[in-house]
């Protein structure tokens, strides 16, 4: 297991509840953040396993997002299409400290490799 | 302690008995619900609990750990349900002591409440194997949600999982935590799974289902240690030696009924809390419900049983005492799936007779028991459709001599029926069987609460809680739906989406009359099932109250679908099409220009002529998109609304202007009619046309509202489609005037507006409703076209704004940028920290 490695993207307000921010990263793929109504953030690579759509343009509820491109719906938790869908799309470890959101950078580059 | 001096006097109101409750539970909750409806108005009630949170479903929170359902969806009672029963409840501080002869409990954070009565329903405690390392950090029960979120934590940062414990628990646990992507190993002591719940046929095929799905079984493990590497757990040792690296183990190898608390203050206690068949303990003021309690010798640790022991309470707390009897259970295992069903006593022997199916094609074992003439257990795998059929002769101790030979074949061919619906067997099972083993609802209580009105699956999960939990008994529900309102229950298919049992119309009626005004608004009033709806509704809900209250309404950006959000439609690669308006379809070099020009510059892949008359420009980034509107709107352009549920195009012919066969001059008329509606929010996207002769050259007969221009004046077809189902529309009237024939427009376009449902096109609508009602509430008062009109002028006089200047100009530019961005840099540049994973 190797050890995270914390980066801040951004403060927590940045993105208003039942909306989503992307983060590009250098050798990585684009990350979404969500932030749910309820007040929850997770971040998840902003791609449906579907056809790659970008999740981040979804529709938040709950805590799960419609893709934009054929409405499958995602998990924000798990990262699974949920329903009769089958696929997953990898979720990022992420965590809220000092008003900051923090992603887990070393998960994020090795989803680029797998 | 000083109890004497503290006695708390407010519990006395209104000379009500004093109830305190110890156990914020599932069984607690029930007594208390149960009690409230048996006697409402006896007891001043207390609730202490030692989770520091409300009443939810312990059943649930499996899924909850597989990423199925949030906490919130869980909660059985809200604090609202609290408060409007006034009951007290002290969560998160359990209570440490009864004093029976003072008649009082005390907290742990000192808080003293007086009884007249006690209920105990303190549940069970996992049961800890007591080997070396149990207590090292990463080893969690699977209990409570705090439990959950332990596993949860450690899913995020760790790999392997072991759960111990091949019981119904052990492996929701081993899935929920293989869905989070962990590696798991399951350790079972015993030779097969769930070995008390199935027999060994039906434990292999779980076996080999789950090791499928990746999971590793380990059955005859035996667990020897648990190893211990910077304080914290590294993997489990068996005691043959064999060693498994862990980051996280689930200890999942039973309960025990949890009376410490009785047993401490002389109540008498066995394996659980002794009570008599009205849930009475040896102390006559003190009661006890749930896994807690022993009744008759049995201990329980499902929650039907709970629901009859919380009756049978209630029942004599209102002095009709019912008596419990004892129950049998039947056990489903929530693993998304794997379909299992086990009920009764399988271990067969002498007198005993087994009947067994196997399909093994299509991975289904059935094995029903039978003794004496009587089923006595079932187990099923693969088809548990019969499962509450054989679960009902068994409790009823039915004589099957008779159905003996198709008794494997399940219930439709037992019953001589030759037909295998489904709705058959449901109408044939007994008013009290069990529809709903979670919340012990009877068909007779479903039925009940159908006939006083519940015609959806979800009216039927909130009046009387059936399906309202695990789910698995949701067909039953819909096919007793379906039995006792016949055609009725189409009528419920309308349902705006699975958050609400209410119809569009209702919806939309209540809006209006009972001015609601935001979305959570309606939500709440109209007793929303999900906590903020999902991509179906809010679209819907953000336009029927933007239709309804026009000016005053606020936009919610969140509800809106992409393309609306960022007023352009988004293409299979993500990226997006931007069309300017072009009035009428017509053109200049100007606007040519500034088109070419933004292709060039925002390298746009493609430009191309849409089928309504327009450019399409394709490929352009979402952070270009503001720069590529302020360009545009340079030259004098405006949105072309292609991505909304709105106006679209208006397309036109040449007209008098040009042809030869022209009447009158369309393309004018077609400007005028784009210029009047364009900007205007609608249920699904609206497109006109004008064509200036019969010949019809701009197709206006398969447009939602279309013009045929003729010698004597304008007429008016409505109702056409040209997409997947192509409609032709239907002549709704003839007008003299171009002003008559906007006028005519307007007030269509508006009627559409406030009638149909969102995302209904006119020609489905007009066919819903039928042409003759679309033409009565335009014709039959000469008031009426004149009124619609007006409305839909009052509505644009808010929504004729350019989208595109807005957002050109500034506005929301966070849709259009990235929140941050991470860069290559080493783990040491200034922004980033090194922080310790959480445990
Ligand atoms: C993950 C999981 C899945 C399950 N799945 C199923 C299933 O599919 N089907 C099924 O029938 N059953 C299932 N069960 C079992 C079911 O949840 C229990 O039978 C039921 O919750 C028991 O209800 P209870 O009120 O007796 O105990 P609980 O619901 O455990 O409630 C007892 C409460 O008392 C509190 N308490 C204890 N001591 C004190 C004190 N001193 N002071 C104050 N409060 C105290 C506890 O914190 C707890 O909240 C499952 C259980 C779990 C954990
Ligand atoms: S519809 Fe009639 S007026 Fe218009 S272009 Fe065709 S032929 Fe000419
Ligand atoms: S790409 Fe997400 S649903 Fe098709």
């Amino acid at each position: 297991m190797n050890a995270p490695d914390w980066v801040s993207v951004c403060s927590k307000n940045a993105i208003e509840p039942g909306m989503a921010g992307t983060v590009p990263v250098d050798g990585g793929p684009e990350i979404a953040v969500f932030h749910t109504i309820g007040g929850d953030f997770y971040a998840l690579v902003n791609s449906c396993p579907h056809k790659g759509g970008p999740l981040s343009q979804g529709i938040v509820h709950g805590d799960s997002v419609s893709c934009p491109l054929h409405n499958w719906r995602i998990s924000l938790r798990s990262g699974e299409a949920l329903g009769d869908d089958e696929g997953c799309t990898p979720t990022i470890p992420l965590k809220v400290e000092d008003e900051l959101i923090w992603l887990d950078r070393a998960v994020i580059l090795a989803e680029q490799r797998a | 302690m000083n109890a004497q001096s503290t006695i708390n006097a407010s519990g006395r109101m209104a000379g009500k008995e004093r109830l305190v409750v110890i156990g914020n539970g599932m069984a607690g909750c029930r007594a208390v619900e149960e009690i409230l409806a048996a006697c409402p108005d006896r007891f001043a009630i207390t609730i202490f609990g030692a989770e520091p949170r409300v009443n939810y479903n312990r059943i649930m929170l499996s899924s909850v750990l597989a990423g199925e359902r949030s906490f919130d969806e869980i909660v059985v009672n809200s604090e609202d349900w609290y408060t409007d029963n006034a009951i007290k409840l002290i969560a998160g501080d359990p209570v440490v002591h009864i004093d029976r002869e003072a008649q009082q409990v005390v907290s742990r954070g000192g808080v003293i409440e007086s009884f007249d009565k006690l209920l105990i329903a303190t549940g069970s405690d996992p049961f800890v194997i007591p080997v070396p390392g149990k207590d090292l950090g990463g080893v969690v029960t699977f209990r409570d949600l705090d439990d959950v979120e332990a596993m949860l934590a450690a899913a995020n940062t760790s790999k392997q999982a072991v759960v111990i414990g091949g019981g119904l628990l052990g492996l929701e646990a081993a899935h929920g935590l293989s869905l989070r992507g962990m590696e798991v190993t399951v350790l079972h002591l015993m030779p097969t799974l769930m070995e008390r719940q199935l027999d060994e046929a039906a434990g292999f095929l779980l076996k080999s289902e789950l090791e499928g799905r990746g999971m590793t079984i380990l059955t005859g493990a035996d667990t020897g240690e648990i190893v211990e590497a910077d304080g914290k757990v590294a993997g489990v040792k068996l005691k043959d030696g064999t060693e498994i690296e862990a980051d996280l183990v689930v200890m999942a190898v039973g309960i025990r009924p949890n009376g410490t608390l009785a047993k401490a203050s002389g109540i008498n206690v066995e394996r659980g809390i002794v009570v008599d068949d009205h849930m009475v303990t040896s102390d006559p003021n003190i009661l006890a419900v749930g896994e807690c309690v022993q009744h008759r010798g049995a201990c329980y640790g499902l929650v039907a049983p709970l629901w009859d022991m919380c009756r049978s309470l209630a029942a004599r707390l209102a002095e009709q005492p019912k008596g419990y009897k004892g129950s049998v259970t039947s056990t489903k295992l929530k693993v998304s799936g794997v379909d299992l069903f086990s009920a009764g006593d399988f271990s067969g022997g002498e007198d005993c007779e087994d009947i067994v199916m196997r399909d093994a094609s299509r991975g289904i074992y059935k094995r029903v028991v039978v003794k004496d003439n009587k089923v006595i257990g079932a187990v099923l795998y693969g088809d548990t459709q019969d499962g509450n059929w054989y679960f009902d002769l068994l409790k009823k101790e039915e004589d099957v001599s008779e159905i003996r030979e198709a008794l494997i074949f399940g219930q439709a061919f037992a019953s001589g029926g030759v037909s295998l619906d489904p709705k058959a067997a449901v109408a044939a099972l007994s008013d009290d069987a069990e529809i709903c083993g979670c919340n012990g609802v009877s068909k007779a209580q479903v039925v009940g609460c159908i006939n006083n009105g519940a015609n959806s699956v979800d009216a039927v999960r909130s009046t009387c809680k059936a399906s309202a939990s695990c789910g698995s008994c949701t067909s039953l529900v819909e096919s007793l739906l379906a039995l006792t309102l016949g055609d009725e229950v189409e009528e419920s298919a309308n349902t705006m989406c699975g958050c609400t049992s209410f119809g569009h119309d209702h919806v939309r009626e209540a809006i209006v009359e009972r001015e609601f005004k935001s979305i959570p608004e309606v939500m709440q009033e109209l007793h929303w099932s999900t906590p903020d709806g999902c991509s179906k509704c809010r679209p819907a809900l953000n336009y029927y109250l933007l239709c309804a209250w026009p000016g005053e309404y606020i936009d919610d950006q969140k509800s809106r679908f992409v393309n609306e959000r960022l007023h352009a439609n988004i293409q299979k690669d993500g990226t997006y099409s931007v069309v300017p308006r072009m009035w009428g379809g017509v053109t200049n070099p100007r606007e040519l220009r500034a088109i070419a020009d933004v292709t060039e510059k925002y390298n746009a892949r493609m430009v191309k002529v849409t089928g309504g008359q327009r450019l399409d420009i394709f490929g352009i980034k979402k952070e270009d998109l503001p720069a590529v509107w302020a360009d545009l709107n340079a030259a004098g352009m405006v949105s072309g609304h292609a991505y909304g549920k709105s106006l679209r195009t208006v397309k036109t012919c040449v007209g008098s202007e040009w042809c030869r066969f022209g009447t009158q001059d369309s393309t004018g008329l077609g400007i005028k009619l784009e210029q009047m509606s364009w900007g205007s929010w609608m249920p699904h996207k609206f497109k006109m046309a004008v064509s200036g002769c019969p010949r019809n050259c701009a197709e206006a007969t398969i447009k939602d509202f279309g013009v045929i221009c003729v010698d004597s004046g304008y007429e008016i077809h409505i109702g056409g489609n040209g997409g997947i189902k192509v409609r032709v529309t239907d002549l709704i009237g003839r007008v003299e005037t171009e002003e008559e024939a906007l006028e005519l427009s307007a007030a269509f376009i508006q009627l559409y507006r406030e009638d149909a449902w969102y995302l209904e096109r006119t020609a489905p609508w007009v066919e819903r409703k039928g042409l003759e009602w679309v033409k009565s509430q335009l014709f039959d008062d000469p008031a009426t076209v004149p009124a619609l009109a007006e409305r839909f002028r009052h509505s644009q006089s808010f929504s004729q704004d350019d989208p595109w200047a807005q957002r050109a100009a500034g506005e929301r530019s966070d849709l259009h940028s990235h929140v941050g961005s991470i860069g290559a840099g080493p783990p040491t540049d200034g922004a980033i920290k090194q922080v310790e994973p959480a445990e």
